[in-house]
């Protein structure tokens, strides 16, 4: 693997037989796991290409433990990476040779459900779902749904500012999460938020939705709650071209309607889907949009219909409304399926995550069929279509020597593109260690720099998360300092990876 | 007073560099409208409203970028003539203040967390900047977020910058969502509840399949006599239809429900948003709570003579009420959230901080991040009366 992540620390590793005491002086019993074997479910997240065993496990399941043990660490000096289901598709939970895991499986009890103010409270290792489980006998849900959301945990959401296919219309988990219990790598017990909509100060919880375990550990949510929409219907596009399908994106918007969902597949990926899945997706087509409505059913049926007439005169072949529940379902299996669908191609695949202004779309693809080419690599492409949130699945075979790094490579590229178009490395996956490298292609030292002095006013020793979303560690004090003159750095020396 | 009208980056650059490097202080400045909110002060201005103009807006990405210095009013003007809008509901201070209407800059109303009644269901101005340029306090220009809605590639510095009341950086462009204006508004009247029903109400409604998109109560005692609680919806028209229908039947035990003339719940709107019902009040306090938190906070003002309403379903609460500033902020803290002194004679704002005081470990924590965007104190003008501990 071509990632470089930071030296281990000999002096710590020396000192793992007291590392290990000390942790399971605060949390007793099967919290703790240092046999190698038993560490070895730990060893990656769900970006499987980088695995690195964690010096220990801590299970905890209290805050006082979660305060104790980063206390402890940070007074020792040893780094912590903080995990929730291990669902990161960018490496964001991967361990450290030198660091403890900390893992908040078992923060595992919604605290609180409050149907007057409409919120849920949870500890962070409850999943996604269950936060939806719990109020939907009620009429509630959780709006933002990523697909990993029967595993994922919300701590894990509020860490990597997931989304889903709803997100268009009901936003990301930083526009659904209103407070968090946070502790500090140094042991601080803080509450940001709470259970109203605006903040008394900064807006501190705005920075730790997002912040990828670098700023501090999360230990208790708040999350908004919606009445579920009484009714959802979706409707099925084909298009000879991606060009027309992109076209009736922009032109459903500008009609004025913010559809629940709004999904594109090239031509690749319906196959592939229709192959795994069988749910009558039409062959002969480019492009496919999955456009789904909810609310009242008067809603849907108005805006439906608005929404085929569209397409219709985009140039659709094929517009099939959804008549019931299960056709609707159907529709979306075959999406669901994509990834999946994937492994009916090749062993392997990378999943990207770039975001694009969706004008630029057509142009996208098409360089991204000449990078494929160029790369050798075959890529299939699901596409968050009304925010402009591409996945392109690159796909390759571990087993033949040099694909793994082919594939990062044609990632690269991709993701190069996509800022060079005017979008984003990563729209909901985040950076991780995967694109931490490319972090430079968005943003410039200075830039860089400013991010990385606020995680020095959370954690000024660096040892929670090192590793990950910055391409170069640089100590607190150097960046105090620091000043750009004609885009040097001062420091050339610091080590960058 | 000395005032800096930068109009390029460089210059902008150029200016809080200079300041920062002796000593001075800068007081991040648009139309002024909000100028009297916090303590009296004597910094040198760094006007913004040299930075104006569009700089890129193409309707069907939903993404609009403009210099911060543009008014506000020019840009709803220009989303509205493209059938959108900034959907947090943004507002001029102006008329709080006797200031004419106008003079409200996109910058200083993102600065300052600015959202009106649909701030209850389509976020806030956090929720809508998506990316920004700036100068900070180290006079280094930089960027944050991005100009596409979706995005998480680092920290999301835009969140940051929202609400954060000009302490971090001096943005000079700015990247908002935007979103379909709604073909049809209706409001939905309810009349004569007391507090604790019409919260009742609200939160019943907002819990429903109405789609509510604002709530608002305003008593008798702010509205000529007249209690009213108002539930607006907004979307297409049969859809609009069809909700408007479920609200009678579910809020029956709180009295009939009425839908009100256009004209006459826009102008009721229009004044919750700009804080009418208030105008003459001597001291007007802003308390965010959770929802039902709103009764109990108006309820311990009540021996006070004080007046009040209530938008975001009762988790908004503007009280005119002229006491002890420990009453009403132990109050809304006892209610699970805070109280901004947003207009006060001098001589209070000279000694009660106009944001409600946070932990002691986080009002640390906010000095750090405070610290690291600006080292020398440069925008520390004296406004927040957490100077002194901030170094
Ligand atoms: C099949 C599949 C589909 C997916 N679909 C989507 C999708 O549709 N949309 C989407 O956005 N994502 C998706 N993901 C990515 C992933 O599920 C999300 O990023 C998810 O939020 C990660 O949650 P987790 O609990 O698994 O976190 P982990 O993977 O355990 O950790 C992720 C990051 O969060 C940090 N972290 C975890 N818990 C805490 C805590 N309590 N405090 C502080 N930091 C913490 C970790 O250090 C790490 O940096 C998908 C993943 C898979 C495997």
């Amino acid at each position: 693997m071509s990632l470089v992540m930071p030296e281990p620390d000999q002096a710590v590793l020396g000192r793992r037989d007291a590392i290990v005491a000390a942790l399971q002086a605060i949390v007793p019993g099967e919290g703790v796991i240092s046999d190698p074997d038993a560490l070895r479910p730990y060893e990656s997240d769900a970006l499987t290409a980088y695995r690195q065993p964690p010096m220990v496990v801590v299970l905890p399941e209290r805050v006082e433990q979660v305060a104790a043990i980063l206390a402890w660490c940070h007074g020792e000096g040893v780094k912590v990476v903080p995990r929730g289901s291990g669902t990161s598709l960018s490496g964001g939970a991967l361990p450290l040779a030198d660091g403890v895991l900390l893992g908040m499986s078992r923060f595992n009890r919604i605290l609180d459900i409050d149907y007057a103010d409409r919120i849920v409270v949870a500890q962070p290792g409850v999943t996604n779902l269950a936060i939806t489980r719990a109020v939907e006998e009620a009429g509630f849900y959780y709006a933002p749904d990523p697909s990993s959301q029967i595993a994922c945990s919300i701590g894990g959401n509020v860490a990597e500012n997931s989304g889903g296919v709803h997100c268009l219309k009901y936003g990301l988990t930083t526009n659904n999460v209103l407070g968090v219990e946070l502790v500090t790598m140094e042991g601080e017990v803080l509450r940001l938020g709470g259970r109203q909509l605006d903040p008394a100060g900064l807006d501190l919880l705005g920075v730790i939705v997002g912040s990828e375990g670098l700023l501090g550990v999360v230990t208790e949510v708040t999350v908004r709650i919606l009445p579920r929409p009484e009714t959802a219907r979706a409707v099925l596009l084909g298009f000879p071209s991606v060009e027309s399908a992109g076209q009736c994106v922009a032109d459903v918007i500008a009609e004025g309607i913010i559809p629940a969902g709004m999904e594109l597949m090239d031509r690749a990926a319906v196959h592939a889907a229709e192959a795994f899945v069988q749910v009558g997706y039409p062959l002969d087509v480019e492009a496919l949009l999955i456009v789904e409505l909810d609310g009242p059913a008067a809603e849907c049926d108005h805006l439906i219909e608005a929404v085929a007439a569209i397409a219709r005169a985009n140039g659709a072949g094929t517009a099939r409304v959804s008549r019931d529940e299960a056709e609707r379902l159907a529709f979306w299996a075959g999406r669901k399926a994509a990834f999946p669908a994937m492994g009916s191609l090749a062993p392997d695949y990378l999943c990207m995550d770039g975001t694009i202004p969706r004008r630029r779309l057509p142009e996208v693809l098409r360089r991204m069929q000449q990078l494929s080419d160029a790369h050798g690599l075959a890529v299939v492409n699901v596409f968050h279509a009304g925010d402009g949130n591409l996945h392109p699945l690159i796909l390759f075979d571990t087993n033949q020597p040099g694909q793994l790094e082919t594939a990062e490579a044609f990632g690269n590229d991709i993701l190069r593109l996509c800022v060079e178009v005017g979008g984003v490395l990563t729209g909901e996956h985040g950076v991780g260690v995967e694109k931490r490298d490319l972090m430079p292609a968005m943003f410039g030292e200075v830039d860089l720099a400013h991010q990385q002095r606020v995680k020095c006013a959370f954690d000024p020793m660096l040892l929670l998360n090192p590793g990950k979303v910055f391409p170069t560690l640089h100590r607190c004090a150097e960046l105090g300092r620091m000043h750009v003159h004609h885009g040097q750095l001062p420091h050339p020396d610091l080590p960058r990876f | 007073m000395a005032s800096l009208r930068p109009t390029t980056p460089a210059e902008l650059a150029e200016a809080v560099g200079a300041a920062a490097a002796s000593g001075g202080r800068l007081e991040i400045r648009g139309g002024a409208s909000k100028a009297a909110i916090g303590a009296p002060r004597e910094a040198a201005i760094l006007d913004m409203r040299g930075f104006t103009g569009v700089v890129d807006y193409d309707p069907a990405e939903l993404v609009l970028t403009v210099r911060a210095g543009t008014p506000l009013a020019e840009i709803e003007r220009m989303v509205a003539r493209q059938g959108q809008m900034l959907a947090f509901e943004p507002w001029d201070h102006g008329n709080l203040f006797g200031w004419p209407e106008g003079r409200a800059t996109i910058g200083g109303v993102i600065a300052a967390g600015v959202a009106g009644p649909r701030r209850l269901t389509a976020g806030g101005a956090r929720d809508h900047l998506l990316g920004f340029k700036a100068v900070s306090g180290r006079g280094e220009a930089f960027v944050g977020g991005a100009k596409v809605v979706k995005n998480v590639t680092g920290y999301d510095l835009p969140k940051l910058m929202a609400g954060s009341w000009g302490r971090l950086a001096a943005i000079h462009e700015l990247s908002l969502k935007v979103l379909p204006r709604p073909r049809m508004q209706a409001t939905m009247v309810l009349e004569g509840l007391e507090d604790a029903a019409a919260h009742a109400a609200m939160a019943r409604a907002m819990g429903c399949h109405a789609e509510v998109s604002a709530a608002a109560h305003l008593p008798a005692a702010v509205n000529d006599g007249r209690a009213l609680t108002l539930l607006r919806l907004h979307g297409f028209e049969p859809s609009v239809t069809a909700r408007c229908a479920v609200l009678p039947g579910l809020l029956s035990e709180h009295g009939p429900v009425g839908l009100m003339e256009t004209g006459e719940a826009d102008a009721l709107w229009r004044g919750i948003r700009d804080v009418e019902p208030l105008a003459d009040a001597e001291t007007l306090w802003r308390v965010s709570v959770p929802p039902a938190g709103g009764c109990t906070v108006a309820a311990t003002l009540a021996p006070h003579g004080a007046r009040w309403f209530f938008d975001w379903a009762g988790g908004l609460v503007w009280a005119a009420f002229d006491g002890d500033a420990a009453v009403i902020r132990g109050a809304a803290e006892r209610a699970g959230g805070h109280a901004m002194l947003v207009r006060a004679s001098e001589a209070m704002r000279a000694v009660v901080s106009f944001q409600h005081p946070r932990a002691a470990g986080v009002m640390a924590l906010e000095r750090r991040v405070r610290r690291a965007f600006d080292p020398t104190g440069v925008f520390e003008t004296g406004r927040y009366l957490d100077e002194a501990d901030a170094d």
